[in-house]
């Protein structure tokens, strides 16, 4: 097989940010509602005269409504899928209309945390709801109704943003075409909400944290931060891979009887660990491990997952990558087992890429030619 | 497809086992073309199952539902009698444990039709006779680089139904797409069962 996809491959070129803003209050599932909000959110491509060829992507853990493309006074700050959303690109952006929007409670843009309280007139800070994956969805779909799009012609997403996709064939099944469930779990495994804990501890007992209402004290909980960012990390990657990457590498060649840096794993997750505490917000990151914790659509039907999925109409594909041991091939499997009990169109793919959970950000010629013929088949039915 | 192709008689012998709009599992079900066959002559629903990634995406893009594993490993994804038919089409012999895959299709499908390789064909038996393993349209590989590890004559394998209460419910022997009615342990290239629980 050839490594190369056959059409020229384009980015999307510059894009543009843009704000939603919602006025109605936003039922959340923790009970309480958001009465005021806004979503931010790009666009690429073009809407068609039937609306029929819209493509909602949805983010993972620390990424954003920057999908695709660049910034023009940010030429380097690339989206988060570039390799696989443009023109030419497995989501073909001459055909489809993509929509990148960062979740509720994030810190790109998006209601959150950060925002200001317009009754305290102070940042939300540790008030922010704790928001899950159905919330998330609900406010996707406004968004949606706001861009005058009424069905997908699919969903797609990685990770936790693959659970986001799952819960739009749930919520919305008139509204899901297709959804593209990558690297998913239907939950948490109680090792992975183990290590969401100890992310959320090294927050939490970080000193600059306050409760959570550390911006009035001009501080950011950076230590705790660091850790969560490192301990995701180690999450990503397959034994493998760091292996081949890293291996035991000595930074300096020789060791030096101290705790400087000294192994280039250490090296790397240090580096990781700085860059993300430089940008993302402690509040959102507390919340967004939350959301995966919490999802679990099995749960309301006594752990039946076919049941949880039995409104689902959707054509599915779902991809999953042999090393990925935070979300293994065998909990995809659970989620294609229950599409098939409920004879529904699945296509499952598991790919044999050696970069653990992190493949699907990945440019793997034989996930990305799947990804391309999958859309193929999408767009057949759909006039562009 | 217009029109049926030698290769594809077998297709064609299937296709007329298979009631309309049955569920079907295609095991092995390479690029979906069979599948397709039977969802236009038969419109049939269901599954493929392969392992190969090409074959995969092969099937993605012939728009048939398929799913990636290797049938060594079972149907594990598939519940009891969650299917009309279940076929095996040109893998058994490549199975490392063929007596599994007939348990499991029989398991998930209320029926299962085989298709594999005569290795008692007049051809083959010719081959070996003078020496050599056979290499034949119906078995194209060298003996260092076969996929076919299990190969069996038609005789082998009613006996071995008959030995674990499998019904053979039909039999069709093809020899260049050509039905064999004579001594077709012999002069068939291809066999075909149709199966039940006995």
């Amino acid at each position: 097989m050839d490594t190369t996809l056959t059409t020229a491959k384009a980015s999307v070129g510059v894009v543009t940010p843009r704000r939603a803003a919602f006025s109605e209050p936003l039922p959340l599932k923790c009970g309480r509602a958001i009465a005021n909000y806004e979503l931010a959110y790009e666009t690429y491509g073009t809407l068609n005269a039937q609306r029929s060829n819209a493509v909602l992507v949805c983010h993972a853990l620390n990424a954003s409504h920057h999908v695709a493309g660049v910034y023009a006074d940010e030429p380097h700050n690339v989206g988060w899928w570039d390799n696989m959303i443009g023109p030419g690109k497995p989501l073909d952006t001459n055909r489809f209309f993509v929509v990148g929007v960062n979740n509720l409670g994030g810190c790109h843009g998006s209601t959150g945390p950060l925002s200001i309280n317009p009754d305290t007139g102070k940042p939300w800070g540790a008030s922010f709801p704790l928001v899950t994956v159905e919330d998330w969805v609900g406010a996707q779909a406004r968004l949606a109704d706001q861009l005058g799009i009424q069905q997908f012609a699919a969903v797609m997403g990685g990770s936790l943003g693959a659970m986001q996709c799952l819960q739009w064939a749930i919520a919305y099944p008139q509204r899901t075409r297709h959804a593209l469930v990558i690297a998913c779990a239907p939950n948490l495994s109680a090792q992975n909400i183990a290590f969401n804990e100890v992310a959320r501890q090294a927050i939490l007992t970080d000193p600059d944290f306050h409760g959570g209402d550390y911006y009035a004290e001009g501080v950011q909980p950076r230590r705790g931060l660091r850790v969560a960012r490192m301990v995701g990390h180690i999450t990503y990657l397959s034994d493998d891979e760091m292996a081949s990457k890293f291996g035991r590498t000595l930074k300096h060649g020789h060791v030096n009887y101290s705790f400087d840096t000294e192994f280039e794993i250490e090296s790397y997750l240090r580096h990781q660990a700085d860059k993300f505490s430089g940008y993302f917000d402690a509040n959102t990151y507390l919340r967004i491990t939350k959301a995966l914790d919490y999802f679990d659509p099995a749960f309301d039907h006594g752990g039946d997952l076919t049941r949880a999925l039995a409104p689902a109409t959707a054509g599915f594909l779902v991809v999953s990558f042999t090393t990925d041991w935070r979300f293994s091939p065998e909990r995809s499997r659970e989620i294609v087992h229950a599409l098939l009990r409920n004879k529904r169109d699945v296509t499952y793919a598991e790919i044999d890429a050696p970069h653990g959970h992190d493949a699907f950000l990945l440019d793997d010629a034989r996930y990305h030619h799947l990804v391309a013929a999958y859309f193929e088949r999408i767009g057949a039915k759909v006039r562009v | 497809m217009n029109g049926i192709s030698i290769d594809r008689a077998d297709f064609a012998a299937i296709a007329q086992w298979v009631k309309p709009d049955a569920r079907v599992l295609d095991l092995g079900c390479g690029d979906g073309a069979l599948f397709n066959y039977l969802g236009r002559e038969r419109s049939i629903s269901g599954y493929g199952v392969e392992i190969d990634d090409a074959n995969v995406l092969a099937c993605v893009k012939n728009g048939v539902n398929v799913v990636q594993r290797n049938l060594e490993r079972g149907l594990s994804e598939f519940d009891d009698q969650s299917f009309d038919y279940v076929i095996l089409s040109q893998t058994l012999q490549a199975m490392r444990n063929g007596e599994r895959i007939i348990r499991e299709m029989l398991r998930v499908g209320r029926e299962g039709i085989v298709t594999f390789p005569n290795f008692g064909y007049w051809r083959n038996r010719m081959q070996v006779l003078r020496g050599r393993m056979p290499v034949s349209e119906n078995l194209p590989y060298q003996w260092f680089n076969t996929p076919n590890i299990h190969l069996c004559t038609l005789h082998d394998f009613e006996r071995f139904c008959s030995e674990r209460n499998i019904r053979i419910l039909e039999r069709k022997v093809l020899t260049e797409g050509q039905p064999v009615n004579f001594k077709p342990n012999l002069l068939g290239a291809l066999a075909i069962y149709h199966f039940g629980a006995g």
